[in-house]
Formats: structure tokens, sequence, C-alpha cells
């Protein structure tokens, strides 16, 4: 009974150990150590069989040098500047073009909803390079997009998109819509009609009650959509690599490149460790709307 | 009965137009007989059968679905017995740090968490290919089942288990023949997630994975850096066909046994 | 504890000194952290009695239920099934079954694999099994459904469905956790009837927990009334209802009015109570001693309070007030007469006329009375 126990807990707790926390401690701390040539190609390097004396030497060579060139390098802050500018704009855009989708679906004839949330779901199991991916053919110089404005007459010169921060956006809006989409659905389905009954018969108009009731009910769905959207665009990585140019400044992509084209891992993992830093926040603010929110429905 | 409002009708017509157009051209253009993506040249499937005769793509569709087959199987099984523990497990040390561990992933940036587990096996000494791999995509989908499943458990009713102790089962066989088999809905849809994000896979492959194990998503991104081409849509139309043939005909089942179970609920209370 | 009721009862093992109980808890306390669900209890529970467990959620009932069914371990005292200590048993090795509150048939499984489903864990031969199954198909009236699923049968169905699954392997001891809780009113009558046919052909020993207490009064032959974790009595429905120990019990059961005073003792178990300033002395019993001038409750129930226009000639309690409201309930109606002190008496009258003819009506001098037989005086 009790080694049932123990081994139901123990695998999943020892794996989750293993590939998760322990390697995210590495990190922290080979981004306290400096590059070297050698491999790996960063020092200190922990030696326990020196004991007590290697594991203080360890320690004492650890330091903040990599975070203080982050700070010195002003493309460093620059992108992190740039995500979160990018992360809050994506956001709002999503935000505006979902909720009127989610909106839509919640006041469709009962019959059709099922299908319409299955049209949202589609994509969302559809995968996601494929779908970054399309744009491209869309938005380049010789693309869908400009060959339709051309044709129609309304540009003359074919426009510059792809490989710009337009681009980017549109790409982000593109696959983080149902994120935004399902739980403002899901809001919007749960809230009565009689709630807007009651409030046109206390003298609302249509638009007054929607801003007045049916927008502050909504608040929950529109609160956790942002944060689901928010969050990962924050570190995101192949949407600025495939329809970013060069000047689209993302700190998951510097990351990356960081990382394998540079090979300095002491200041990939710093940026690591900074970028995590900066979606702590976000995390733990959305998990703490979440059990309020479940709090309210007890 | 409710009708679509012109504003409503309009809104969902521009959404779904913007979520479906750009997938549709895709699948229209691989179809396309000239190279250039933007200028039709006649219907052909030319590209299919290149796609089909490049050993390259072949390859790495095949680790991807070895990958997905057992990184989606393990994850199952770990994601299911922590969602297990986490819902059924009451209190035990740690358990906090457990749930913390299984819902970080979901929400850390993807180059983290790869960059952090390529960091550990280089420090183990372990060889990236196809087991780091498998390794990286099970840790990151477990949490994922997990998730899947304990929003089942913690609807499920305990007095089934309850049940099946009081009737004489030993807890291993209460799980087997009652938790198991009600649960396994939850199950399958947790494996079908954990194997989508298996073979969807960009970011954690790029990190761990080894010059001979190339994975499909690394090598479309490879491809596609470089600018558009007509094998990938090709392969992207044969992709997109697999998913939404899959999504499709489950929510069209799901749809049969709900509209089953509401006729039958509704005969058992009239009789 | 028990005392004798002054029903003829033919079943009463409790009064036996010679019977020896199937169940007994020994000074059982069961705490969860700091809260105490059950606080030092002891109790005797005999072979074929069906015995009810009643009282308000939270006050230990359940806990006791899961504790027989192996479900909640006792933190001190042991309790002890024929004789046995039952604390190391696991829940799947006890010869007790428990049907569930919310029945807990398992829906991917059809009626009968349900039924089969404990008898499958045994040692049973195959060719047993399909008899005993078809046997309590049949005591349970379910044969027709036997291939159903659970979701494909009514709320009453499932009802003996889950009694079927849980008498199939003829247990020793059967627990019922608000069995009829599910059901709605009507259907909740019918049951409690077939219940206790089911109980007597069986033979076996049930004990089922209620929070409603018409249902515990019909079905039981001893019922438990249960607060905060302690059993405040423990006797048959009658006992209960006419001779409650307590002010608690008294008005946990039924409809009571109670009236405080003063007592003084005028004969062998005769005593006054004085209630109000220039209001006669009511006339009650108590078998216990009570010293003069304590506070006691003096606790009469409704139907037992006459009402009438003129001051009966030869009542021993009588008091004057006025109709102060009046509940038509069909079979009966209540009179709440309105004392000169204030305090509001129900007196119970059974509809034998039609409502047109009734005797009284709001505001009306009356005159309540009652034998000094039919008041219990309560020293809590």
């Amino acid at each position: 009974m009790n080694y049932r126990r123990l081994f139901l807990i123990g695998v999943p707790y020892v794996w989750l150990l293993a590939l998760f926390l322990v390697p995210f401690i590495i990190v922290l701390k080979i981004s306290l150590s400096d590059i070297a040539l050698s491999i790996p190609p960063y020092t200190p390097t922990l030696d326990l069989s020196e004991g007590w004396a290697g594991i203080k030497d360890f320690f004492s060579k650890l330091d903040f040098d990599n975070f203080l060139f982050l700070k010195t390098d002003p493309l460093y802050w620059k992108a992190y500047v740039s995500s979160l500018q990018i992360a809050i704009f994506s956001t709002a855009i999503t935000l505006l073009v979902g909720y009127p989708i989610a909106y839509g679906m919640a006041r469709a004839p009962e019959e059709w909803r099922a299908t319409l949330m299955m049209m949202v779901i589609l994509p969302f199991w559809t995968s996601f390079l494929i779908r970054v991916y399309s744009w491209m053919g869309i938005l380049g110089k010789e693309g869908f997009l400009n060959s339709a404005l051309m044709w129609l007459g309304i540009v003359d010169e074919p426009l510059t998109i792809l490989n710009t921060n337009t681009a980017v956006y549109i790409g982000i809006v593109y696959t983080y819509l149902p994120f935004m989409i399902l739980p403002i659905y899901a809001a919007l389905d749960k809230l009565d009609i009689s709630l807007l009954e009651a409030a046109e018969d206390l003298g609302c108009t249509r638009t007054s009650a929607f801003w007045l009731v049916t927008l502050p009910l909504s608040r929950p769905g529109i609160v956790a959509g942002s944060f689901l959207v928010f969050i990962p665009v924050i570190g995101e990585f192949v949407i600025p690599s495939l329809l970013g140019g060069s000047n689209t400044l993302m700190i998951g992509k510097i990351l990356f490149e960081e990382f394998s084209s540079n090979r300095d891992w002491p200041v990939a993992s710093a940026v690591a460790v900074l970028l995590l830093l900066i979606v702590v926040v976000p995390i733990v603010l959305f998990q703490r709307s979440q059990e309020r929110q479940a709090e309210a429905q007890k | 009965m409710r009708r679509f409002s012109w504003f409503n009708a309009t809104s969902l017509t521009l959404g779904f137009a913007f979520l479906y157009l750009p997938m549709l051209i895709l699948i229209i253009y691989s179809f396309n007989g000239g190279r250039n993506v933007a200028i039709w040249a006649g219907f052909s499937t030319k590209w299919y059968g290149e796609l089909f005769r490049d050993q390259a793509f072949l390859d790495a569709a095949w680790v991807t679905l070895r990958v997905g087959l057992m990184s989606s199987t393990l994850a199952t099984i770990l994601g299911t017995m922590a969602a297990y523990v986490i819902v059924r497990g009451g209190r035990f040390k740690g358990r906090t740090v457990m749930s913390g561990m299984l819902y970080a992933p979901i929400v850390m940036p993807e180059v983290i968490t790869g960059l952090s587990l390529l960091l550990l096996f280089i420090a183990i000494g372990l060889d990236r290919g196809l087991v780091t791999i498998v390794l990286a995509h099970t840790t990151f989908t477990m949490c994922f089942v997990s998730v899947v499943v304990s929003s089942r458990l913690v609807t499920f009713d305990q007095s089934l288990e309850e049940a099946a102790l009081d009737l004489g089962c030993t807890p291993w066989d209460a799980f087997k023949s009652v938790t198991l088999p009600i649960i396994a809905p939850a199950v399958i849809s947790g494996w079908l997630l954990a194997f989508t994000l298996s073979l969807d896979d960009l970011v954690l492959a790029s990190f761990v994975s080894g010059p001979s194990s190339t994975t499909l998503p690394i090598k479309i991104f490879s491809a596609v850096r470089l600018g558009v081409s007509p094998k990938i849509n090709a392969l992207s139309t044969l992709m997109i066909a697999i998913v939404a043939i899959g999504v499709i005909s489950a929510s069209l089942i799901n749809k049969r046994s709900v509209t089953k179970r509401l006729k039958d609920e509704q005969e058992a209370a009239a009789s | 504890m028990a005392k004798p009721s002054k029903t003829p009862v033919v079943f009463a093992p409790w009064e036996d000194e010679t019977q020896k109980p199937i169940i007994q808890f020994k000074n059982v306390t069961k705490r969860f952290g700091n809260f105490t669900a059950i606080d030092n209890l002891s109790l005797d529970i005999f072979e074929r009695e069906f015995f009810a467990l009643l009282g308000p959620s939270g006050c230990g009932k359940t806990t006791i239920m899961r504790m027989l069914a192996g479900f909640e371990a006792v933190t001190e005292g042991t309790i002890l099934l024929g004789g046995k200590d039952i604390s190391p048993v696991p829940p799947n090795k006890r010869p007790v079954n428990m049907m569930f509150q919310s029945y807990a048939l398992f829906p991917h499984l059809s009626v009968w694999d349900n039924i089969a489903f404990g008898l499958r864990r045994s040692s049973m031969p195959k060719d047993e099994i399909g008899a005993r199954v078809d046997e309590m198909l049949r005591l349970t009236r379910m044969e027709k459904f036997a291939k159903r699923k659970p979701h494909q049968i009514s709320g009453g169905q499932r009802q003996r469905v889950a009694l079927a699954r849980s008498l199939a392997k003829a247990p020793k001891l059967l627990l019922l956790d608000e069995p009829l809780g599910a059901l709605d009113k009507k259907l909740r009558h019918d049951t409690q009837f077939e219940l206790m046919d089911i109980q007597e052909k069986t033979g076996t020993t049930f004990v089922i927990v209620t929070h409603d207490q018409e249902e515990a009064m019909t079905v039981a032959s001893r019922v438990a009334v249960m607060d905060h974790g302690k059993l405040i009595q423990v006797a048959t429905p009658a006992a209960i209802y006419e001779t409650p120990n307590c002010v608690y019990v008294a008005d946990f059961i039924g409809d009571v009015n109670l009236i405080e005073g003063n007592s003084k003792k005028v004969g062998s178990d005769k005593y006054e109570v004085s209630w109000a300033e220039g209001q006669a002395a009511l006339h009650g019993s108590c078998p216990r001693e009570i010293a003069d001038g304590t506070r006691v409750t003096y606790a009469i129930r409704p139907e037992k309070v006459a009402i009438s226009a003129d001051k009966p000639k030869d009542a021993a309690n009588a008091i004057q007030g006025t109709v102060h409201d009046i509940a038509y309930l069909g079979n009966i109606s209540t009179y709440h007469v309105m004392l000169p002190n204030g305090q509001v008496i129900k007196a119970q009258e059974s509809n034998t006329r039609r409502l047109a003819n009734r005797h009284f009506t709001w505001e009306d001098p009356v005159w309540l009375s009652f034998t000094d037989t039919a008041g219990v005086i309560l020293t809590e």
C-alpha cells in the first residue's frame, strides 16, 4: 500500500526534478560562470572530488559579470523592451480582433455553436510552424497580398511587409487568436441573456447595455485571454525568425542566436534568467486572477 | 429560434476568413504547377511526388513519428500518474513543488526549457539524438496531459472508487476496472494532445536534437528560412489534412455520443 | 440507554441481556486535525436491526458509517464486528457493504455487471454468480433492465440497482448513506416500505444514515439522534418521539411546544411547572428525580393539545389565549395561539369537517387543554 503510493508519487516527481528543476539550476549556475574555450565552454566547473574546498572554490568564482555585460550592451535591453512592446501591442490587437468573433459565436444560434467552436479549435491543433509559414507566401514582395493589391490598383509598387515588425504583428495575432477567442467565448456563453433584457427593461439602449453589462461580465475572459497571449509572445522565437527582419529584436530570437551561432553559453543563460524574471510577473498575476476567479465561482 | 444578426455574421465571416484563408491559399498553391508561389501555373501534384522522393524529408518524418509515439506514450503514463497524485494523493511533502513543476513548463518560454534541457544533457554527457528529444518532449507534454487528466479527475465522483473497494477490489484493481475506464476519454485526448505537440515542436527539438536526428519541424524551418517552397506547401497540406480529419471526426463521434446519451436519459426519465 | 417503550415491540434484542451485539463501538473517537468528528462514542447494534443514525449535516453520522466501511481509521477506541476488532481490515476485505448516497453505479458497466461486480471479486463460481445476480434483480424488480447502462434508467431504478449491488455479496452489515436523498417525495415514501420489506426478506443488518427524521422514524427499529459527534439518544422511534430525553431531541424530531418554568414535585413522578405569573402551573411527569425549583422545559406535541371555545371541565392543564394564525394543511390545521405572556403555542386538529364550517378564526379567544401524561418535563 505504502510502496504503491511512494511509487506513484515518486516516479513523476523524480522525473520533473531531474528534467525540469535540475536543468534550471544548471542554467542559473552557468549564467554566473565565465566563457572559456573548452568543453563545456564555460568555467568554473564543479569538482566534487576536491570536497568542501572544491565547492568553496566553485562558488567564489561565480559572479554577475554576464548580467553586467547585458547591461552594457544596448542590444539586450533594446531586445527586452522591444519584446515587451511587441507583446503588449499584439495582445491588444488580438483582443480587438478576437472579441467580436467570440461575441458573434456566443450570440450565434444554438445549433451553430459547436461547429463554430470546432472551427476555432482546428487551427489550434494544426502545426504552429505551418500556420506562421503560410503568411510568408502571402506577405512577400511577390506574395499573394501584393498581387491582389496591385491588381485592385490600390498600390503601384509592391509593399514591403515581410521581414518587418508589421509581419510579426500579423503572425502573432493570427497564431494566438484562438487563445483569445476561447476564454472570452466561455465567459460570454455563460452570460445570462435575461441580464441584458433586464438592462434594456431598466432603460439601457442596446449599445449601453453592452458597455454596462456584457463587457464588465466578460472581463474574466478578457483577462485570461490576454495573459494567454501575452505570456508566450514575450519569449516567441519562431514568428520573429520567419516573419521578422534583421531589425526585429525579440529576446527569444536573440537567445537562440546567442546560443547557436555565438556559442556564448554563459551569456545565453543570463539572457534566459532575465527572460524568466520578466515572464514571472505576468505568470504570477495570471495565476492570482485565475485563483480569484475560481474562488468567486464557489 | 435566434438568427445571426448582421453584425455577428460580419464579424464571424471576417474572423474565420482571417483564420482560414492563409491555410486555404497554402493548400491551393501546393497544387500549383509552377515554382513561383503567387502565379498560378496550372494544376499539378508534382510537388507531392518530389516530396515523397526526398529521402531527407522522409527520414525526418520517420524520426518525428517515432519521437511522437514514444514521448506521448511516456508523457501520458507520467502525466496521468502526476494528475492522480495531485488530485487524489492527499497531502504529501512537496506537493506544492510538484504542482508548480507541472504548471511551469506550460507557461515558460520554450527557449528557456530547451536551453536548460540541453545544458543538462551536456552536463551529464548524454549524446544528442532521438533519446534526448524524447526526454525533452516527454517532460514538456506530460504537463499538458496532467492538466487534461486532472480536470477530468476533479469532476470524478470519488465514491465510485470507494464503491469498488467496498465490493472487494484492491486499490490497483479499483483503478484498473473503475477509474481508468471512466477517465479513458481524457487520457486518450491527453495522449493526442501530447502527440500533436511533439509533432509540432520546433524550439525544444532545435536545442536537443543531434545531427543524426533531425525532426520534421527542424527540416521545415531550415527550408522555409530561405523562402517559400512549393514542396513545403505540399507537406503542409498533408499535415493540415491529417489534423483536420482527426479533429473533425473526433468532434463528430463526440457529438453523436452526447446526443445518444441525452436521448437515453430522456427516455429513462420518462419510463 | 434505551427505555422500554409503551408500544408493544416484538423485535427488541437490545433489551435482551443474552443477545450479543453484531457491532460494538467502544469509546470511539475520530479527529480530523483539530476537529473532533466523533467524541468518545459507545454504541451496540444487534443482528437484523434496522438502525438509523439521525442528525443534522456535520454531526458525525457519515463518519461513523465510513469508519464501519473502512474508509476512515479510528483515532481512539475500537470497533468490533462480531466480536473482532476490524481496524486492521481494509475495506475490500470487510464483510460490510455500502450503498452510496450518489449510488456510485459504474457508468461504464451495465446493470447486470454492476451487480456482479462484487461477486466477481469473491471466490464464487461463475454459474453461481449468474444465479445470484438474477436473484438480486428479482428482489429489486429490475429483471427487465439488466442490460441497460446506469444512464439509461431512472433515478428510482438506479437506487434499486445500487441496493441490489450492495446486497449481492450477502454482507453481514449493509450501510446506507442517505439512500433515498436523491428521490422525490412521493417515490421516497414508496421506497421506504420497499427497503423495509427487503431488509426483512434478507435478514441483513441495516445501518442507515439520514437527516430526514420522518424517514428514520418510518424505517428504523432504533434511532440514534446525534449532534456534534455525540449520541444524544438511542431508542425506538416511538420512545424518541414520546419520551425525548432532552430539548434537542424533542425539538429535532417532529413539532413541539416548549414552555420554560420552575418545577415542583407533587407526586411519585409527577411535577408542577410554574411558567408565568398569574397562570396555573402545568402538570406533567418525569421518570427522573428533579429538585424543586429547577429550571425545566415543559414539552408538549401540538397534536396533543386540544382547542375549544369554552374552558374544558376536567382537563389537567388548561390555558386561555387568542388565535394568532391558522395554517391549513389539508388533512390537519395548526392553530397558533398566543398566550397572555406573548408566547405562541401550536395546537393541531384533524380536519374532519370541510373548511367552510371551521370552528375558529383569527382573534377568537380559545382554550388550550392537555392531560398530565401528554407532556414531558425536560431538564436540559
